[in-house]
């Protein structure tokens, strides 16, 4: 912890203007979570987040717009708030302990229960809600609220630091736009169009909508005729056609930094933080580890989810217990024994990890077969399993660590280690994709900008200094390697499968007869 | 006993040869650095300053990279160099025997000799130990109210932008008439010269430094300028003005210098065994267009991935592919490929297509032979090109139509970003009435 040299770069006075208006919005915040009674609340709601908004607004303009266009990360580890100094761990505190109050005390933030009224800071959002879809506000439209506003605003950052590049800009407008639309304004709506059906974020596929298949869920859609039907429908379809189509065409950055809001999260407001990332090899064994745990883990506890409503006999519903084990057991080796089988070569040393995990969602699918009891599954209680389930995911992983230690870990600490999606996404892009990021011939000087900058804690370095393409499952495509890249080294493309993985030893620049021999192998 | 292999300099020459001899064979290595414990990337340096990055991650390999590939590192500074008994005398006292020696102990700062060149606050910006130095009398702008530059390379101007990035004013002596023209045609020299100026930096062409003056505590205060006996008051004094080979310590040995430690394409010295990379190598004919001394990156890479082979038995020459060389100027990327050259040392066939975008961020030269129209090298500024497009093209010798028909195919900009090819090829047309 130390605020390195916080002379080196001050902040001009319309950036402590900027500064001020911003607090005076979060300020009003805490005054209604200690209960102030606003005589407007509409009011002081607009206030609220309008001079949070007209703050950063204001402030990134200042800060960028007053230089040339280029690379804006002068004075980035002098900062105390980007360096781990105390401002950051100022930070991530209160996003901690926020996170903590919203999953596990939203009666803190106000939250009316038993049918009463909201108190607090939820009742200050209830003007909102009441205008989108007529009913009071809950803690989750607190949070998305905010949320959004977090997006837009610092999308808007965003898109003023990067204003000489276009690939940033554009991304950043579309995971704007499915915040915006998608995850915040269509599920209200739909509420209002027909209010049995359950909260569907249709860019939030399974199994990051770790919910979907679940009972009440499934009940919900299908009990909601042609329309509820069809979003499960599309539900599925995301999953097993969507999803690999386009990640084959675009790498799995179409999703990652494109769509999903906890990347969009991570890509606006938490642009700040992306240099802490750990860039060490033993972080990335330990990624290797955790990410593919995740997803043998929400394979298991959604087909245990699943399995929980299903029936032991034909005549109440075609699909049983055993047949659903059988059928995705089959599906899995299917997958399994193709990739081994065609795909050998790429997964390289990787196969055994494959191996292991597919081995441990068997043998867990086939335990939790034979010990499963009417409403016991792993001897647990089948509801207590799924909540512990969504918790986990939902909670704790995502929200706590992955939001609240941003200033800590970097800002993609959750899609990197716990994000299931990102774990099937990634499988996608290593072996079944045209995705790569190319790197230009001989012409990087190690310099370390890309790695520092990679907010999935890749070290792109490591892979340009030797003239090799970049073929990452964790790479989310955000561009900002190549972005900040001083000598034009990278370039995220999608390209033929061929030549896509190409080691080399000696660089392009050398004696030719050299390159060929080292080379060749 | 395994063979022992030392090399002196953990710079990016020394250290590539150490990977490629550790990859081809078992021989015990040593490698001997006097400025840091570990390998760093010195084409980063700037970025430290600038709050980019922190030092350890300009080191390009973990720390424990080194024991598990089994690499000695050794911090010391060799003094001398006894050749009869493959002896290194370290300053520090004690003594290391190699079988092999690789000197790789890559450049110095020049000084010319001016007045007052070794005061307090005066510095040029190779080592790491220079960039300590710069923290120091110019942390910040209070601190370091002015800076001057003296010498526009590459460097200058990487230090010019770092002291831009703590807002302390700079004024930029440069001796030609037009920012690093010596290699740059006049177009793209002149329009760096317009992007310096944007930046709020006080360039100064066609300006010599004269001396340099100091306070009473030896403290530089100010330098006065040749031309015009101006004195501009400073706390900084940046000495840029290009690098020579670090072999000062090699004067009393056996071994062979000129400006460099000279090396024959074997990069051979004139003593067996003795071998010599990067920066510090001077080739006693200079290979085609190049320098007989490279300081470059890329060829001090080069060689020792060449060197490793001699050494590992697979006796090689020294045989670098087409030229490729890359920079940024502030917010301007820049890369070439082939040979382009400036006003000086032009040879008389060569000729320039050049094409420059109105926004006065973005232009491209081409080179070309006159009488056979063949492609002979391209400079690009702001827009990115690909390095193994360049080098397929100068291997199966197109000419320039084929060329800048086929640009597009070269483009290595970003997804999205707007493409120039079009209007540069009817700008090429129109110049050239072809069709
Ligand atoms: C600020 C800056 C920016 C640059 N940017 C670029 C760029 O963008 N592109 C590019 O191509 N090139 C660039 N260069 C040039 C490039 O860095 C050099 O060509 C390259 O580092 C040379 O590598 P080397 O291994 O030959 O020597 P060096 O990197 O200089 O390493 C030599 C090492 O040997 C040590 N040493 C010397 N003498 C002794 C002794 N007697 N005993 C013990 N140790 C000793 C030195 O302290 C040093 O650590 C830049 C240089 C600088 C300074
Ligand atoms: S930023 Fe570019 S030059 Fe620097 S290490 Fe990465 S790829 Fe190489
Ligand atoms: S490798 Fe590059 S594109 Fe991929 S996540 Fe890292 S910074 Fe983003």
């Amino acid at each position: 912890m130390s605020l390195a040299k916080p002379d080196a770069i001050d902040i001009t006075n319309k950036q402590k203007i900027a500064l001020a208006l911003g607090i005076v919005g979060l300020f009003i915040m805490a005054l209604a979570l200690f209960n102030t009674n606003f005589p407007d609340v509409g009011l002081f709601l607009t206030l609220a987040l309008g001079l949070i908004s007209i703050g950063t607004i204001i402030y990134s303009r200042e800060a960028y717009l007053s230089k040339l266009e280029g690379i804006k990360n002068d004075g980035v580890w002098f900062k105390s708030i980007s360096s781990r100094g105390v401002w950051g761990w100022i930070v991530g505190v209160i996003l901690t302990a926020f996170y903590i109050v919203l999953y596990f005390f939203p009666k803190h933030l106000g939250l009316g229960t038993n049918g009463t009224e909201n108190t607090g800071l939820i009742s200050l959002f209830d003007p909102l809600s009441n205008l989108l879809s007529g009913r009071p506000a809950s803690q989750w439209f607190v949070y998305g609220t905010l949320y959004t506003i977090a997006i837009l605003a610092f999308g808007y950052k965003f898109i003023v630091k990067y204003r000489h590049n276009r690939y940033q800009q554009i991304r950043t407008v579309s995971v704007m736009f499915f915040q915006l639309a998608f995850a915040f304004l269509i599920p209200e709506f739909m509420y209002v169009m027909n209010n049995d059906l359950p909260y569907y974020d249709l860019k939030s596929i399974w199994p990051l909508n770790y919910y979907i298949f679940d009972q009440w869920s499934v009940k919900a859609f299908l009990s909601n005729g042609t329309i509820g039907l069809s979003l499960l429908l599309f539900g599925i379809i995301s999953i097993f056609v969507i999803t690999p189509i386009l990640t084959y065409k675009f790498g799995k950055r179409w999703y990652c930094s494109w769509v999903c809001g906890c990347g969009g999260l991570a890509e606006t407001a938490g642009d700040s933080f992306r240099q802490l990332s750990s860039k060490k090899l033993s972080a990335w064994k330990l990624e290797r580890w955790l990410i593919h745990a995740v997803l043998v883990f929400s394979v298991v506890m959604t087909t245990a989810m699943v399995y929980t409503y299903l029936g032991y006999s034909k005549n109440d519903f075609w699909l049983t217990r055993g047949l659903f084990i059988s059928l995705i057991i089959g599906f899995l080796t299917l997958i399994f024994t193709g990739v081994m089988f065609f795909k050998r070569k790429e997964l390289g040393k990787d196969a055994k990890m494959g191996a292991i995990g597919f081995f441990a969602t068997i043998a867990l699918l086939l335990i939790m077969h034979f010990t499963s009891t009417i409403d016991h599954l792993f001897y647990i209680k089948g509801s207590a399993l799924r909540s512990a389930y969504g918790l986990y995911i939902g909670s704790i992983f995502s929200g706590v660590i992955g939001t609240g230690f941003y200033p800590i870990l970097g800002s993609r600490a959750w899609c990197r280690f716990g994000c299931p999606m990102a774990a099937i996404l990634g499988f996608q892009q290593r072996l079944f994709s045209k995705f790569r990021i190319t790197t230009n011939g001989g012409q990087c000087i190690s310099c370390g900008n890309c790695s520092t900058y990679c907010e999935m804690g890749i070290d792109v370095r490591a892979y340009a200094q030797k003239g090799e393409n970049i073929v990452r499952s964790s790479c989310v495509g955000c561009g900002i390697c190549s972005a900040v890249c001083p000598r034009g080294v990278l370039k995220l493309e999608n390209d033929s499968m061929e030549g896509r993985i190409n080691p080399t030893e000696v660089l392009l620049g050398n004696d030719i007869d050299l390159m060929d021999l080292v080379n060749k192998k | 006993m395994q063979e022992h292999i030392v090399i002196i300099g953990n710079g990016i020459s020394g250290v590539t040869a150490a990977r490629h001899i550790r990859k081809m064979s078992d021989k015990k290595i040593t490698i001997v650095s006097a400025e840091t414990d570990y390998f760093f990337s010195r084409t980063a340096l700037m970025y430290i300053y600038m709050g980019h990055m922190k030092f350890e991650h300009t080191q390009p390999y973990e720390n424990w990279f080194w024991k598990k590939n089994r690499i000695e590192l050794k911090k010391g500074y060799v003094k001398q160099i006894e050749t009869k008994t493959k002896t290194l005398h370290f300053a520090e006292g004690d003594i290391l025997q190699y079988d092999k020696l690789i000197i790789a102990t890559g450049s110095k700062p020049n000084k010319f000799g001016w007045p007052g060149q070794d005061f307090d606050g005066v510095m040029g910006m190779y080592h790491k130990q220079d960039l300590e130095n710069l923290e120091k009398y110019a942390p910040n702008n209070k601190i370091c109210k002015h800076a001057v530059i003296v010498g526009g390379g590459l460097i200058g101007i990487e230090l010019a932008e770092m002291l831009n990035s703590r807002n302390i004013p700079v004024t930029f002596l440069v001796r030609e008439d037009s920012f690093w023209n010596g290699v740059l045609p006049s177009g793209e020299s002149e329009m760096i010269n317009r992007h310096i100026k944007n930046h709020h930096i006080d360039l100064r062409l066609s300006t010599n430094l004269k001396e340099i003056k100091a306070d009473e505590n030896s403290k530089v205060k100010s330098v006065i300028i040749q031309e015009t006996g101006e004195e501009i008051l400073c706390d900084v004094v940046g000495l840029t003005a290009g690098v020579s080979p670090n072999i000062n310590f090699l004067k009393d040995s056996e071994i062979e210098t000129g400006r460099g430690v000279k090396v024959n394409r074997f990069l051979e010295t004139n003593i067996t065994d003795v071998y010599a990379i990067g920066d510090c190598a001077e080739q006693h004919e200079a290979i085609g267009n190049r320098r007989p001394i490279e300081a470059v990156w890329y060829t001090g890479r080069m060689m020792g991935e060449t060197v490793a082979q001699t050494i590992c038995g697979n006796k090689i020459e020294y045989k670098p592919g087409y030229w490729f060389n890359s920079a940024k100027f502030l917010d301007i990327e820049y890369q070439t490929y082939g040979w382009v050259f400036g006003e000086r040392g032009r040879p008389e066939y060569e000729k320039h297509f050049h094409w420059k975008h109105k926004d006065d961020t973005k232009c491209i030269t081409v080179a070309y032979h006159k009488d056979t129209n063949k492609f002979l090298g391209i400079n690009t500024f702001g827009i990115r090109m690909r390095h193994e497009t360049f080098d397929t093209w100068l291997t199966e010798e197109r000419d320039v139509d084929y060329v800048m028909n086929h640009l597009s195919d070269a483009n290595f900009d970003p997804e999205f970003y707007s493409h120039f090819e079009v209007e540069i090829l009817s700008s090429y047309n129109k110049q050239f009435q072809t069709v």
